[in-house]
């Protein structure tokens, strides 16, 4: 059924009075101490390099400048953060001596305005020397790949194989074995908010106060600590009241906590640091790109005996911690929705040179359905079945269940909501809408996916990664804590305090809900804190806001702490009335006995009472002032000897199918219809599960259709700005059918499972089959890579219409390297062009944004030249040199440009040819190849800006050349067709 | 035209949200930084700062600005409203506000400043605004939460509210 949100609990929620007033306080409105500083961080522009020196006098002389602070500085006050596998690389949160992706930090400044900081970046010169980038995951496991960790004899992090039922003989049984292999690229659901830090160090004892707009897990707590060398005691953690959205991806800003912390206990100032839209996207943290061979052994009907995992992560430059979490949180669900008792399963994980990962909304779910549910599809093509019929065989049909690796699906009923949705989903209409498609010679394709989505981590899955050995010798690791509080003032006013870290969820509007029924409240009379601080509130390891835990796991111990205190209430309550306390009942307000409504005490009267009265409490009663529950459950238990793990509590269902049409010549993805069933348990709030599955949904069409953290393969990167990493906007999103149906899970106390990631795990899949389908009848079985950009499809799709005549296609180019070729027409002599070329006072002149050219040798030129692409403006010490010198005829330039904004290295050849009217025809090809920043952000700009500087560099020559301006339009033709 | 000095202050007056405010901006400063940091009025928020994301859309003279695209020095004499003007009275919500919260049209709250103004602004200068001009004004804006329909949804509730104010009135 789909929910009626006219008739259906869409209560508005608390939080949103002040978020749509502007009063709303997030982590950058926060007040801070008079005298902090703010920071800006110098980042590499290579993938690889080793750090030579780093000279940063001038940005110290630079009045404002309080302090620079480098890895060797850091590495003084901290130690390198844990890594969760055995290995011994060393995670710095700065670079220190070596870079090992763009945008890695190199250098802090510390200014008295982020301004003033800036321009000190500006000023500092780094040297380093590039070393060979590894970028792909499956070339960084190759012997001879450069290796990132000296520490390490290869970029293999952790390897580990699992064997669950007896797989191989399954596979010799089964008539087909059917496999696929894929690549899930790297991407992020990008929250509108930046990471932010506000620290603080006190030498005298207290150690660090620190506020971020840290989402959890609070596993990182202990991490944090161990890195700047303090016990948890010494390092207190505030979250801000309000987050801008998080999606598990301020998970990331725990290495800028380290960073800015010690930068503080270095400067002895308190420090602020608010991240901007080019570092967040470069380098807080991305989704694990991840290489899949998934086969499957399958009997002749569809039904799958076996699963075969081969995955490689790609973790990027450090393990970071909590990974390889991405890779082990749906360890206990790699069969997904389907009952398959045979397993094997080999995981890698490698570093490369891109940035590293970590969580990120869906966290391991989108990597594993896309596998998953492309080898479904595949399954029914190659058997000539209807998808349909595949998924409905394989479907788990009764529960509890028990997977092959080890977790226990809670509740379910996958078979119904399957049914249901096929049914109300209207179906049968999308497949006359692919019929008539076809029909009129569209391309237009119908997708299905079918996931489980978990929800409420066990803290103890992580450790699947070490062997059972290694585990017996550090200790089983288990369990998924929440804790809630609640108390009671002296007039009465219940306030509750929870360790969910919302960010944008309503949780505080869920939990006031919660508690104000127990106690017969209104909601509005109930007051919910969700700033977490790890100094005053009661937390483990597992608080946060992460695997969908809120609804099921943190209003379990609300609802656990509600009860508990209403039952002590009842007992002050049940004296003072004369009743029993089983009798008490709490509504409107007022406390009475069952059956007597007459007779009432005002709620306020029995909460203040261990204030003011406690006298009149029961006599082996404690005073009632705050109740803290903490709710654990038992079924999280630690990785068995057989690596068996419960890696969740809670596991949802979800079944989704849509239509898709493309676009024969754009090759443009259009997603015509989509449904999506959900069983996340019992429903505590229409409003808010709806706008979790919205939300979901538009991450996932950005993910499928438009957004890549894309690399070059020199590991520049390639998606600085929105421009670049396009986030749909409204226009982009489809129309989304949505259905429910209700399995409550019987382990938590609000019957409540996850509903936030499923559509992140589905959604890209169930889009990519759609397209599958769709290229079926011209191109049979495909493998898709995400996104589904128009250029991907079009390769697809029919040859391009003949180039018209005289078109000459641009040469291949790899990364963001640039070619072009042009000619120029100028008056002068060839001599003349020669010798203005050769002569550096002339070259300041022409050169566009030279600062002065001066001439180290015969055959080098070094200048200072701003130049500008896009919005990124900067200034670049720029050295030529000339070779093959064959005067005045041609010439060929080497050259290397280098600056704050990033780097670039070209060769050109110019040639001078004498035209009959004694003129000069200068022909002209380069190419190019650059890094850094200005790739990162003006990219798309590169070859316009490249073509400009070109034709002003003429301009000017011509001018120059010509002795007057006025000369220039009869003396200059411009006919560039630079690519 | 007013002459500006790279690294000096310059004054600068302008009408935030109907009163007169003076304060002193290098010429360099972005008009979201000098809101917000140096005039002390944190609803507007910064999302991406190169003019994508829409979060820190403002109104300036009537029409709508980004305002980490524009410099302070720029609103010299301008008038700016951001998302605190839209409220008729403290503790209160404007019919727009009002429909957003009853639609779950904002889950973080982060972006929604800066789309509360442009459909203000939309409502306000076109009141017979329907769903494509809504959506057009929304394309303007990026949103990580909502998915965008109850935002849709809400605008159009509002504009039907407010048509029908209009008519009563």
């Amino acid at each position: 059924m789909a929910f009626d949100t006219k008739t259906a609990d869409v209560e508005e929620r608390i939080e949103d009075g002040a978020l749509l007033s502007g009063s709303a306080q997030f982590i950058d409105d926060l007040p801070f101490a008079v005298g902090t500083l703010h920071a800006a961080i110098l980042r590499s522009p290579h993938a690889h390099a080793s750090i030579v020196s780093i000279d940063s006098s001038r940005a110290r002389a630079l009045p404002g400048v309080a302090a620079v602070i480098d890895g060797t500085a850091l590495a003084k006050v901290s130690e390198p953060l844990m890594v969760g596998v055995k290995i011994p690389i060393k995670c710095w949160p700065m670079a220190v001596d070596r870079a090992r992706y763009v945008g890695e930090p190199v250098v802090v400044v510390l200014a008295e305005d982020r301004y003033v900081a800036e321009d000190a970046l500006d000023l500092i010169e780094v040297t380093y020397t590039p070393l060979p980038p590894v970028i792909d995951p499956e070339a960084a496991l190759d012997m001879n790949a450069y290796v990132l960790h000296e520490e390490l004899e290869n970029n293999l992090g952790s390897e580990r194989t699992f064997r669950y039922g007896d797989p191989e003989s399954a596979r010799e049984a089964a008539p087909r074995c059917i496999a696929v292999k894929v690549r899930y690229p790297r991407n992020s659901c990008t929250p509108m908010e930046t990471y932010g830090v506000l620290a603080e160090y006190d030498p005298h004892g207290t150690g660090y106060d620190i506020q971020a707009n840290f989402q959890g897990p609070f596993s990182i707590h202990p991490v944090i600590a161990r890195a700047l060398k303090v016990s948890g005691s010494k390092l207190r953690l505030r979250t801000a009241p309000n987050s801008g959205g998080s999606f598990g991806v301020k998970q990331g800003v725990f290495p800028y906590i380290v960073l800015m912390a010690a930068c503080a206990r270095i400067a002895a100032r308190p420090v602020k640091w608010i991240e901007d839209r080019l570092e967040h996207l470069t380098a807080s943290v991305s989704a694990t790109n991840r290489v899949v061979e998934l086969q499957a052994a399958v009997e002749p009907d569809g039904r799958v005996t076996a699963l075969f995992w081969d995955q490689i992560e790609d973790v990027g430059a450090y393990l970071r911690a909590p990974e390889p979490a991405t890779l082990y949180r749906m360890h206990g669900n790699l069969c997904g929705a389907y009952d398959i008792a045979n397993l094997s399963v080999r995981n890698r994980i490698v570093m490369t040179n891109k940035t590293p990962t970590g969580l990120n909304r869906g966290f391991g779910g989108p990597q594993i359905y896309y596998a998953l549910e492309r080898l479904m599809q595949r399954i029914a093509q190659e058997l000539e079945l209807d998808p349909l019929d595949v998924i409905r065989r394989n479907l788990i049909s009764s529960f509890p269940y028990r997977t092959a690796s080890g977790t226990t699906y809670d509740s379910g009923d996958y078979v119904r909501a399957f049914d249901v949705a096929l049914n109300d989903g209207r179906y049968g209409e999308l497949l006359s809408r692919r019929d008539l498609a076809r029909a009129a010679g569209r391309i237009y394709g119908i997708g299905l996916t079918a996931a489980v989505e978990p929800s409420v981590s066990n803290m103890g899955y992580l450790s699947t990664a070490l062997t059972p050995a290694q585990r017996a010798k550090s200790g089983p690791k288990n369990g998924a804590h929440a804790a809630a509080t609640i108390s009671l003032d002296p007039v009465g006013s219940v306030t509750v305090q929870i360790d969910s870290v919302p960010q944008g969820q309503g949780h505080q509007t869920v939990a006031a809900k919660l508690v104000s029924g127990v106690l017969g409240l209104r909601s509005k009379d109930v007051r919910v804190v969700a700033e977490f601080d790890t100094a005053k509130d009661a937390w483990s390891i597992a608080a946060g806001n992460y695997s969908s835990r809120f609804a099921a796991s943190t209003l379990s111990a609300v609802q656990l702490a509600a009860d508990r205190l209403r039952h002590r209430l009842a007992r002050i309550a049940a004296g003072q009335l004369n009743g029993r306390p089983e009798d008490i009942v709490f509504a409107g307000g007022r406390v009475h006995l069952n059956g007597n409504p007459e007779a009432s005490i005002s709620f306020a009267r029995i909460a203040s009472a261990s204030h003011w009265a406690p006298g009149t409490l029961p006599d082996d009663m404690d005073p009632v002032v705050r109740e803290t529950a903490i709710w654990s459950p038992e079924e999280l238990a630690a990785p068995t000897g057989e690596d068996g793990i419960n890696s969740s509590l809670c596991h949802s269902f979800i079944f989704d199918f849509c239509g898709v049409e493309i676009d024969a010549v754009s090759g443009q993805v259009r997603v015509d219809r989509y449904v999506t069933m959900h069983d996340c348990g019992r429903v505590l709030h229409a409003g808010m599960v709806e706008g979790q599955i919205r939300g979901a949904f538009a991450q996932a069409i950005g993910a499928s259709l438009f957004e890549e953290f894309a690399y070059g393969p020199d590991g520049a990167f390639l998606a600085g700005t929105f421009a670049d990493y396009p986030v749909p906007t409204v226009l982009e999103i489809p129309t989304l059918d949505i259905l429910h149906i209700e399995t409550p899970s019987p382990l938590t106390l609000t019957g409540a499972k996850g509903v936030g990631e499923g559509n992140c795990m589905s959604t890209p899949v169930c889009v990519a089959n759609a397209v599958a389908d769709a290229l079926a009848p011209k191109c049979g079985a495909v493998d898709l890579v995400l996104p589904l950009t128009p250029a991907r499809i079009a390769e697809f799709l029919d040859a391009e219409p003949a180039a018209p005549e005289g078109y000459q296609p641009a040469a291949p180019t790899t990364g963001k390297g640039l070619t072009g070729r042009g000619r120029a027409k100028v008056s002068a002599s060839p001599q003349a062009i020669w010798d203005l070329l050769m002569d550096p006072e002339q070259l300041a002149a022409i050169i566009p944004g030279a600062h002065g050219v001066t001439q180290p040798s015969e055959d080098r030129f070094s200048a200072d030249v701003t130049l500008g692409v896009g919005p990124v403006k900067g200034r670049y010490k720029v050295d030529v040199a000339l070779s093959e010198l064959d005067p005045p005829s041609s010439a060929l330039l080497t050259g290397r440009a280098a600056g704050a904004l990033g780097m670039g290295e070209g060769t050109g050849r110019v040639s001078l040819t004498v035209l009959p009217d004694g003129g000069t025809e200068i022909a002209y090809e380069y190419e190019a190849r650059v890094g850094g920043k200005v790739a990162s952000v003006g990219g798309r700009l590169l070859d316009g800006a490249a073509r400009i500087v070109i034709g002003q560099f003429f301009t000017a020559l011509g001018r120059r050349a010509g002795g007057q301006r006025s000369l220039f339009a009869r003396l200059f033709v411009w006919i560039g067709d630079g690519k | 035209m007013r002459r500006l000095i790279a690294d000096q202050t310059h004054s600068i007056s302008l009408k935030l949200n109907g009163k007169p405010v003076h304060a002193e901006a290098e010429p360099r400063m972005l008009l979201s930084d000098f809101i917000r940091h140096v005039l002390g009025a944190k609803g507007t928020h910064v999302g991406c700062e190169h003019g994508v994301c829409g979060a820190c859309t403002v109104r300036m003279d009537g029409g709508l600005a980004r305002s980490c695209l524009t410099l302070a020095v720029q609103a010299d004499g301008a008038e700016i409203e951001t998302v605190e003007h839209l409220a008729p009275a403290p503790g209160s919500l404007s019919v727009l506000q009002n429909s957003f919260r009853r639609h779950h049209a904002l889950q973080c709250g982060f972006c929604t400043a800066g789309i509360l103004m442009s459909l203000d602004t939309l409502l306000h200068d076109h009141p017979e605004a329907g769903e494509t001009e809504i959506r057009d004004a929304l394309a303007g804006h990026l949103c990580r939460c909502t998915g965008y329909e109850p935002i849709v949804t809400a605008a159009m509730e509002a504009a039907k509210i407010l048509q029908k104010e209009r008519l009563n009135a």
